[in-house]
């Protein structure tokens, strides 16, 4: 019977597994939406993990958990790591490409960046207040245009002509998204322009300046949107590095931390079925009006979610 | 004698780090007026200085506010604002929360002490008598030098406290020993040695909690925007959250250094190859001690501001260019009135991460 490591990472828009074995070979993984509920999602996650896993060779020693869930999922499966996802991405980056010194990340909610010298990171950047130009964005105006999300980099690349969209915000991006559909700018335009607003809006706010040098790995949800990939390597002069796995990183960055942790608390995939009360009132702190769930475990507050801005968010006391 | 049976007035200023000891004892002793201490700082504080105030101005204003509003609520009758020599929106507060609070429908004293003129003492004059028609030149003067030693005292016991607790063994013995040391400073009696002695003790008291101290201790500096930078609320208590990952942090910024021992042309010279002009406020200090510490090889530098503070965002690009030279990591904060901790942690857990592999890597490469 071998040691595997498991990784999850518990994101605002979708949940990654990876589990991993003593030599960091992944031997299975598992990508799902996190549908506003990180627990339930956990749960189809290791149960999904679970058919995959061959369980007769290996068995999981200890598990690490990263993303904005972490503390729940990491108090939930009595986690050895809990990690914030930064360095879960640097250090799962590192391992698939050692010489990597530029990684773009860009997620559901959030945007970072992560400059690395030698191995190391020396400097790295996360979005600020507001989630523009994240995939939560895409994701709206891919419905706007009547095009799956997963279909719109594959548009996006039908255009010639991309038509300049205002970076900046959000808000100004979407009215001027309407506006140029309204005077019969072509779909395609129309979604290569937003691809490259993206783009822009993450070097002129997120990277701000950083030094890009090669290789540039990108990942995050967003990195599986070719339209924004072409239109990154047209920004920055540079190929853009977009691995198989590259979604999976944080986790299995999480799960190599893991096994480094030396720590072994052997793990049952049933444990997933522990007793949590969820209970849900809105933020009522803006317009909003997010509804905002917090999470108690035998009567106390461990983690809450829901909120669209970091506004709604309740302090977690911590573990 | 009638002056001094005349009612004494409820004076209040606002939550500003743990100089509300201070301000007490100068109103209590040197002015021998009632003082209202604002309460502690909270949600409601913010929500109150945030409803009533402009939405883009920094939220030193809405704190600020929030806590005169919080103190009329409490029983003051009189509220004092400070500025005046700075060049930023600080100058502005006090007249306009003037009239915040007079559109309110309170009707209270206010004292703006923007309004008195630097190169004018007599108008100084003019504010304290506002306070206290009928005070005594000798009191104020007596209680102002008590102030002044503790004002010291306290600056330099923070940071000793901020330096050391994170490596405390047992949690929260240096916080106990620094709240027995405020309680102290509000009972002492009023001169210079009875100060003097409170430190001492306190320094001892610290000197004594048991510490585990790497032999090569992470280091990083905390710089920003004045207020956000010294009060704790604001500043989401990011020093204390950096210390107990185990990080030894240092602020250089505070009362008695900015006001007492600062010397703008010294500051000036350390930075002249970076800057060639002054941009306000604390700018020029900031960018300083940045400097100052990646030249003495400091880990990390943390700067903190308000969402919107102007001469800190113009300081930006200058710490940039000192963290490419100097290679030392510098992580930017922009704090409004409401940001959930989470967001925080993880850039704060993030860096610390960074920095701590950082120096690991550079030690296996001397080895």
């Amino acid at each position: 019977m071998k040691n595997a490591f498991l990784g999850i990472d518990i994101g605002s828009i979708s949940t990654k597994g990876t589990i991993i074995d003593e030599n960091d070979r992944i031997l299975c993984g598992d990508y799902l939406y996190t549908k506003g509920d990180p627990l339930e999602a956990v749960r189809t996650l290791l149960k999904n993990l679970e058919t995959k896993f061959d369980a007769l060779q290996y068995r999981v020693a200890a598990v690490g958990t990263t993303g904005s869930a972490r503390k729940l999922i990491g108090a939930a499966l009595d986690a050895v790591v809990v990690k914030n996802e930064i360095t879960a991405h640097a250090v799962g980056t590192t391992s698939i490409h050692p010489d990597v010194r530029t990684i773009f990340e860009i997620g559901g909610q959030d945007s970072k960046i992560i400059i690395l010298r030698g191995g190391v990171v020396t400097d790295y950047a996360m979005n600020t207040l507001c989630a523009a130009g994240t995939g939560a964005f895409i994701s709206n105006q891919a419905a706007r245009l009547d095009i799956p999300v997963e279909d719109f980099g594959g548009v996006a690349l039908r255009s010639t002509d991309p038509t300049p969209i205002a970076a900046r915000c959000t808000v100004f991006a979407e009215s001027d998204l309407v506006h140029k559909l309204q005077i019969g700018c072509s779909k395609e335009d129309i979604a290569a322009g937003l691809c490259r607003a993206i783009v822009l809006n993450y070097l002129n706010n997120v990277a701000k300046g950083k030094k890009i040098e090669p290789p540039v790995v990108f990942q995050g949800g967003v990195s599986k949107n070719i339209g924004v990939v072409k239109a990154f390597e047209n920004e920055t002069g540079h190929e853009i590095i977009v691995d198989e796995n590259g979604h999976l990183a944080g986790a299995y960055g999480v799960a190599i931390l893991a096994r480094r942790s030396g720590a072994l608390r052997p793990f049952d995939f049933r444990v997933a079925d522990v007793d949590f009360r969820i209970a849900g009132k809105s933020c009522g702190r803006c317009a909003n009006n997010c509804e905002v769930i917090c999470v108690f475990r035998d009567g106390t507050l461990v983690d809450s979610w829901g909120n669209r801005c970091e506004r709604g968010s309740v302090a977690v006391p911590s573990r | 004698m009638h002056k001094k049976n005349a009612a004494k007035k409820k004076v209040s200023f606002s939550q500003f780090g743990n100089y509300n000891v201070l301000f007490e004892y100068f109103v209590r002793h040197g002015l021998e007026q009632e003082y209202v201490v604002p309460p502690a700082i909270t949600k409601h504080t913010m929500e109150l200085g945030n409803r009533n105030s402009p939405d883009f101005v920094c939220s030193p204003f809405k704190f600020t506010l929030g806590c005169f509003l919080e103190a009329i609520e409490a029983g003051a009758d009189t509220i004092v604002q400070v500025g005046g020599v700075v060049a930023c929106r600080l100058k502005y507060y006090g007249s306009l929360q003037k009239k915040i609070i007079r559109d309110l429908g309170y009707d209270i004293t206010f004292v703006n002490l923007a309004e008195a003129n630097r190169e004018h003492p007599a108008s100084f004059l003019a504010l304290i008598r506002q306070l206290n028609p009928a005070y005594s030149l000798r009191k104020i003067l007596r209680t102002g030098a008590t102030v002044l030693a503790m004002l010291e005292a306290l600056d330099r016991t923070q940071a000793r406290l901020i330096e050391n607790v994170g490596f405390e063994v047992n949690d929260g013995e240096y916080d106990r020993v620094f709240r027995r040391f405020l309680q102290d400073l509000r009972e002492a009696d009023n001169n210079v040695f009875a100060v003097l002695k409170i430190y001492r003790r306190t320094k001892k008291a610290m000197e004594q909690i048991p510490v585990d101290l790497p032999s090569d201790p992470l280091r990083v500096a905390v710089i920003g925007e004045y207020y956000t930078v010294m009060d704790d609320y604001s500043s989401h208590n990011i020093e204390k959250k950096a210390a107990k990952y185990g990080m030894r942090v240092e602020r250089w910024m505070n009362v008695s250094n900015t006001l007492v021992h600062y010397s703008a042309p010294k500051r000036r010279k350390v930075i002249r190859d970076y800057v060639t002009y002054d941009m306000g406020v604390t700018t020029t200090s900031n960018i300083g001690f940045a400097l100052t510490c990646a030249k003495q090889g400091f880990d990390g530098i943390i700067h903190l501001k308000s969402f919107g503070c102007t001469p800190e965002i113009d300081a930006m690009p200058v710490l940039r260019n000192i963290s490419a030279d100097y290679d030392v990591p510098i992580l930017f904060f922009s704090f409004d009135c409401q940001n959930a901790d989470t967001g925080i942690e993880t850039r704060l857990e993030a860096f610390y991460d960074m920095i701590r592999m950082k120096k690991e890597n550079e030690r296996k490469k001397r080895i």
